[in-house]
């Protein structure tokens, strides 16, 4: 995990350097900053020496004074930002997760038991159609919804007069600014959950152990809840991971277009202004937040199936 | 008394050849058929987007900012198209003149175009042929451009961008993936190592450090390969790690162990003998990533970053739509957004049923 952060650091300082100009290009082009102020902004964040000495003195002071440097468009230490920002993003993941696992999982069962009825063929319909609906489509969509019928906010993750409410009331305030951008979220990602859960108890109803626990008498429901549905559940933690990458990816469009104040704002934001550091510290950091999930994911696969232990 | 069954007359059949059979059973899938159609469609009307749209891209006319869509109406014989008049007292508030039309006229004059980019060409498909009567099938945008012409020549963009990238990524992976996986060693350490490198960073974060590392203000055609870079760059990387797997099995085939006691080179066997042989997962794998490059591109163009204006790119026409003002009283903004989706459910459609064709196991 830390190599691969590493790899994944020195890849970005590689391709930030490949990138022309920085923020200070468009500094020394300002005629009321003189060359030398621009110099000694250069030597203090060290964007005056090769990209692999800048990495390292990034990487020191991460491990020395856990800093990520300083966001020079945004004038405050690059650590305060992304902490916020990393924040909206997990929190935004995290209720599309919940929402979109919650439903899924059991419209697959329900599928997968009537299968071939016309709850199966809706849901399949519904769950090919749901998987071409563009994340970008799907948002604009909710964006549309929200504006024509102003029951959700058009964007944002609080109300400006945010700053006036009591504790309780932000919470209530974020609750309701969080609400349509989960759901966007949960949305693209649900189908192929959905067919996937379908697929896997079909495969384990077919199995022989199930038509040996029939022939024992055993109750339909107990079959499927009890031996069956255990066994489904396996091969869709590891999914679990795959979904966590586009999860990421559609949040990343998902608060650029419904002004979600997320990491994937704060990239374009830094990308957009050339704050070269932040840029990095963003990738970093959902490359990090990705690899925990992943390693989550591996932590419950490993819970759920006794046959596989961690080494 | 039992009669004797009769003995069923079996009809000598030359075998059919793979790709024969392969065809059959696609044929018989009538959902992928119709997402294959689709697509011959799609692309067809793309190849032809300078005849089928009525206006050039970047045909604008201010006077007629947000007109509503306006279909050309059935009068006697004759197809007409309604005059529409910005009501006095309300700016983009569109009314028809009544008694007021202008017939529909086929092949046309009207703006200039190149045919598939070579020849010179002034016919278009339909038009009023006036300016001061549009035919705007899907509305105008805040310039007062025809949101149907722009999509046409949009598709051109994002349907091409899908092939292209395609193409470099999947024989990158192929190449990478086959050496890593026929030499092994320390190669494929290396070549797996950066693989997974690439593919531990969530797509779209990588997507914009990439993009950084071009310069602002690149020509239409020049963003075009940038995407198209960008996009292969990041691709290829999953496609090599199943194409190296694959390999790994393939080089153990005892035809491997003939082609090489017959002194073929590692290259020739890689290419000749065992890349062939992933064919059939590589189409379907294909296939159904090309809605990643489409949708790539879309992103890309969308956040600004792609391609730019005035260029049409289904992407950068979906940038007006973010404005929460426009999208409500201007829906028909997000047209191109539904040409997205009929694209990639076209190519999920053909791609599921490629799949199912390719799996001998099933019937």
């Amino acid at each position: 995990m830390i190599p691969l952060l590493l790899g994944v650091s020195l890849l970005t300082f590689f391709l930030m350097h490949l990138a022309p100009g920085d923020y200070f290009t468009a500094m020394s082009q300002n005629p009321q900053i003189s060359p030398e102020t621009v110099a000694h902004y250069r030597a203090q964040y060290h964007s005056d020496k090769a990209w692999y000495i800048q990495w390292f003195f990034w990487l020191k002071s991460i491990v020395v004074h856990g800093d990520f440097g300083y966001s020079m468009a945004y004038k405050i230490p690059a650590t305060a930002l992304i902490i916020g920002r990393l924040w909206n993003t997990f929190l935004l993941s995290f209720f599309a997760l919940i929402i979109a696992w919650g439903i899924a999982v059991p419209l697959g069962i329900w599928a997968a038991v009537r299968r071939d009825s016309w709850v199966d063929r809706g849901c399949s319909l519904v769950a090919f159609v749901g998987l071409s609906v563009p994340d970008v489509l799907l948002s604009l969509l909710a964006l549309w919804f929200a504006a024509s019928t102003g029951w959700f906010p058009v964007g944002g993750a609080q109300s400006p007069t945010a700053f006036l409410m009591s504790p309780m009331q932000q919470f209530l305030d974020r609750g309701y600014h969080l609400i349509l951008p989960a759901i966007v979220l949960a949305a693209s990602d649900l189908a192929g959950i959905m067919r996937q859960m379908r697929s896997n108890l079909l495969d384990t109803l077919r199995a022989e152990y199930i038509t040996a626990a029939r022939a024992r008498g055993l109750g339909e429901g107990w079959v499927i809840y009890k031996h069956a549905l255990r066994n489904a559940i396996n091969p869709l933690l590891t999914i679990f991971g795959y979904s966590l990458a586009a999860l990421l990816s559609g949040a990343f469009i998902v608060e650029n277009i419904m002004a979600w104040p997320g990491l994937g704002r704060l990239t374009m934001e830094a990308f957009f202004a050339k704050d070269s550091y932040l840029v990095v510290d963003c990738v970093v950091m959902a490359t990090a937040l990705l690899i925990i999930g992943n390693f989550i994911a591996d932590l419950l696969l490993a819970w759920s199936d006794p046959r596989i232990r961690l080494k | 008394m039992e009669t004797a069954s009769p003995i069923p007359v079996v009809e000598a059949k030359t075998p059919l050849s793979p790709w024969r059979l392969f065809w059959q059973r696609l044929r018989r899938r009538r959902v992928a058929m119709m997402g294959g159609g689709i697509l011959v469609v799609l692309y067809s009307v793309a190849l032809f987007a300078g005849f089928i749209a009525p206006y050039h891209y970047e045909h604008l006319d201010t006077k007629y900012s947000f007109h509503p869509p306006l279909w050309p109406q059935l009068k006697g014989f004759h197809l007409v198209a309604p005059r529409y008049e910005e009501s006095t007292n309300e700016v983009f508030n569109y009314r028809v003149v009544p008694d007021d039309t202008k017939p529909v006229h086929f092949f046309v004059h009207g703006d200039r175009y190149k045919l598939f980019g070579l020849f010179p060409a002034s016919i278009h498909l339909f038009g009023t042929g006036d300016d001061r009567y549009p035919v705007y099938l899907l509305g105008a945008d805040q310039f007062g451009r025809d949101v149907f012409s722009r999509m046409l020549y949009g598709s051109q963009i994002s349907l091409s961008i899908g092939i292209a990238g395609i193409l470099i990524s999947f024989v990158l992976g192929m190449i990478v993936g086959g050496i890593s996986g026929y030499f092994g060693g320390f190669t494929d350490t290396a070549i797996m190592r950066m693989c997974e490198l690439i593919m531990s960073i969530p797509g779209l974060y990588l997507i914009i450090s990439l993009r950084n590392t071009f310069p602002p203000g690149l020509s239409s055609a020049q963003v075009y390969a940038m995407i198209i870079v960008i996009l292969s760059f990041i691709s290829w990387a999953s496609m090599a790690r199943v194409i190296r797997g694959m390999t790994l099995s393939l080089r153990e085939q005892q035809f491997v162990l003939a082609a090489r006691a017959a002194g073929a080179t590692p290259l020739r066997v890689i290419a000749r003998h065992i890349l062939p042989n992933t064919f059939s997962y590589v189409i379907v794998a294909a296939t159904l990533s090309v809605p990643y490059y489409i949708l790539g591109e879309v992103v890309l163009s969308f956040l600004g970053v792609g391609i730019q204006e005035p260029s049409a790119s289904w992407g950068n026409m979906l940038t007006a739509a973010q404005n929460t003002e426009y999208l409500r009283h201007y829906p028909w903004l997000l047209a191109p957004g539904a040409a997205i989706f009929v694209t990639v459910l076209a190519f999920n459609f053909l791609g599921d049923g490629l799949r199912d064709a390719a799996d001998t196991k099933s019937l």
